[in-house]
């Protein structure tokens, strides 16, 4: 456990060291709640706090795809991997560590979005909602780790640009992270979503936050999700293992 | 005889269509500096990849302290180089060496550990602002971290100024003294020889040659005689010609014997020269010779 808490430490001090990382992390969801949400659903209280539980996510499958998807291709590509392969420690810690690490960096992303949420529009939570509401993003950024995590290790860090680009915007937009108030939702998204990880995700958000009842079956999913990419990426971890050097 | 620490098996390695390991049993006994060498290619780097757990044998197998290597707590008892080109460049000193040391159960201290490498000013430096050879002493400190009884130090001294290299040197052979085991990969013969007390060399994946220094130093004891000629006859005891513009190579085991009967021979040339041959053409001229017996 405590070497969890090493990689964690190292991995956190690595990535802050490098403070734009953490700045463009945060700022991409920023900027579409200032975008989409404050000029559209501001004034209405129901309807932004929905639309700001849609960014939290939003913000935080960006996270983990780029940082973990992106950051471990490039990452094995080093010759630092492959030497901490060597050390006395199977892949828990690392793996772990780096959860832990996205963890900490979503909530830094998030932090301007609530900012923006609470100033410039009508969107309310109670202390406990927010407190149970971070509590949700961590559980519903689950699926987009592991996502980012499979892609990572299975891609070179060129090849993971791009499907990390693929799968976000569909995942996004099919989620429903992008048209508001589930209720008027169009149709087509509204048959789409359950399926989808982002919807169980945000569901769990809304139902933290808001007097929202999730749809059991996105909750389903979600939990679906979870298992099939921590399959995909324990796989794809397993596989990697010497064969990318020369 | 001495406990082996390390051991592999009619190990074979293949990636893809290429043999890198064929069929190679060699063993690695506690007390031991094993120099290994060869020339890029030869299968060195997969072998103690193989060692470290990084990689697995397509088929044989592969001992590391009495397990398997791929499993972590045999690898307690080794330590390895990484490539310094490798380190995060964003970590101190410091922290990368208590990093690395929170993964063994009886770490050398890090000041200590940093003043054995010449490292202990640099404890709060950040590794990217690092010269070259500074980030390489870290690399080798860092195998010494977790008190090992093997290390792998792959061209450890590199890129190293002499005195830097002979400190290290010396931080080699106290290890040694010690009790320690050490197997070294290096192109450089002088390494290998400053260090070394059994060589293996390894060429086209296979175990060409596995004696102590000295057997080894009189097989590597190749020159090479060059010489203008336009037409030369049919000499004896050649193991290797290359043309090089108007110039001609010779490699050869006896130079003398060889310019002897060049000069009997009648044979006009110009410009003589011999010199030792490099390593790496020595090795070229063994696996040469190998591969037209086998």
């Amino acid at each position: 456990m405590s070497l969890v808490l090493t990689h964690a430490r190292y991995q956190f001090l690595e990535t802050v060291r490098v403070p734009i990382a953490v700045i463009g992390s945060a700022f991409f969801p920023a900027m579409a709640m200032l975008f989409f949400v404050v000029p559209f659903a501001g004034d209405n209280a129901v309807a932004s706090t929905y639309a700001t539980g849609s960014m939290v996510i939003f913000a935080v499958m960006s996270a983990c795809l780029f940082t973990y998807g992106i950051g471990v291709a490039e990452d094995r590509a080093q010759p630092w991997d492959p030497y901490l392969r060597t050390l006395p420690a199977g892949p828990v810690p690392r793996f772990t560590g780096r959860i832990i690490t996205v963890m900490g960096l979503t909530l830094i992303a998030i932090i301007p979005v609530l900012v923006i949420a609470a100033v410039l529009t009508e969107a309310t939570v109670t202390v406990p909602q927010l407190l149970l509401g971070l509590g949700a993003i961590l559980v519903g950024s689950l699926p987009f780790t592991l996502m980012g995590l499979s892609i990572g290790y299975t891609f070179s860090s060129k090849a993971a640009i791009v499907i990390a680009q693929v799968v976000f915007f569909p995942t996004a937009v099919g989620g429903g992270l992008l048209t508001g108030d589930p209720a008027y939702a169009p149709e087509f998204i509204k048959i789409v979503s359950p399926y989808l990880p982002t919807r169980g995700a945000v569901e769990l958000v809304w139902a933290a936050t808001t007097d929202f009842t999730p749809n059991p079956l996105a909750l389903i999913m979600l939990a679906v999700w979870v298992v099939v990419f921590a399959a995909l990426a324990v796989w794809a971890y397993r596989r990697d293992e010497g064969r990318r050097f020369t | 005889m001495a406990e082996i620490l390390a051991r592999t098996v009619e190990v074979t390695r293949k990636y893809g269509d290429v043999t890198a390991l064929d069929q190679v049993s060699l063993d690695i006994r506690a007390g031991e500096v094993v120099g290994l060498l060869g020339p890029n290619g030869a299968g060195k780097s997969t072998l103690v990849n193989l060692f470290a757990g990084l990689r697995k044998p397509t088929s044989g197998r592969v001992e590391l302290l009495g397990g398997s290597p791929t499993d972590p707590a045999r690898r307690r008892g080794i330590g390895v180089t990484p490539q310094e080109t490798g380190l995060p460049p964003t970590l101190r000193v410091g922290e990368c060496a208590d990093f690395v040391a929170a993964h063994f159960p009886d770490p050398v201290g890090r000041g200590e550990l940093l003043d054995r490498f010449g490292l202990g000013d640099l404890a709060k430096r950040q590794i990217g602002g690092l010269s070259g050879g500074q980030k390489r002493r870290l690399a080798v400190a860092l195998a010494f971290i977790g008190r090992p009884r093997l290390v792998f130090l792959d061209e450890p001294t590199t890129g190293l100024d002499v005195e830097a290299r002979r400190t290290l040197w010396d931080g080699i052979r106290r290890f040694h003294a010690e009790g320690g085991t050490v197997v070294l990969t290096s192109h450089y013969l002088e390494e290998i020889e400053a260090l070394a007390e059994r060589v293996v060399v390894i060429g086209g994946g296979r175990v060409l040659t596995d004696d102590t220094m000295d057997a080894v130093r009189g097989l590597v004891g190749i020159r090479r005689v060059t010489l203008t000629a336009s037409g030369l006859p049919e000499l004896t005891g050649v193991l290797g010609v290359e043309q090089e513009g108007t110039r001609t190579h010779l490699l050869t085991a006896d130079s003398d014997a060889l310019v002897r009967e060049l000069v009997l021979s009648g044979a006009p040339f110009a410009d003589l020269e011999i010199r030792p041959t490099s390593l790496e053409e020595a090795f070229l001229t063994i696996t040469g010779r190998e591969s037209q017996a086998a």
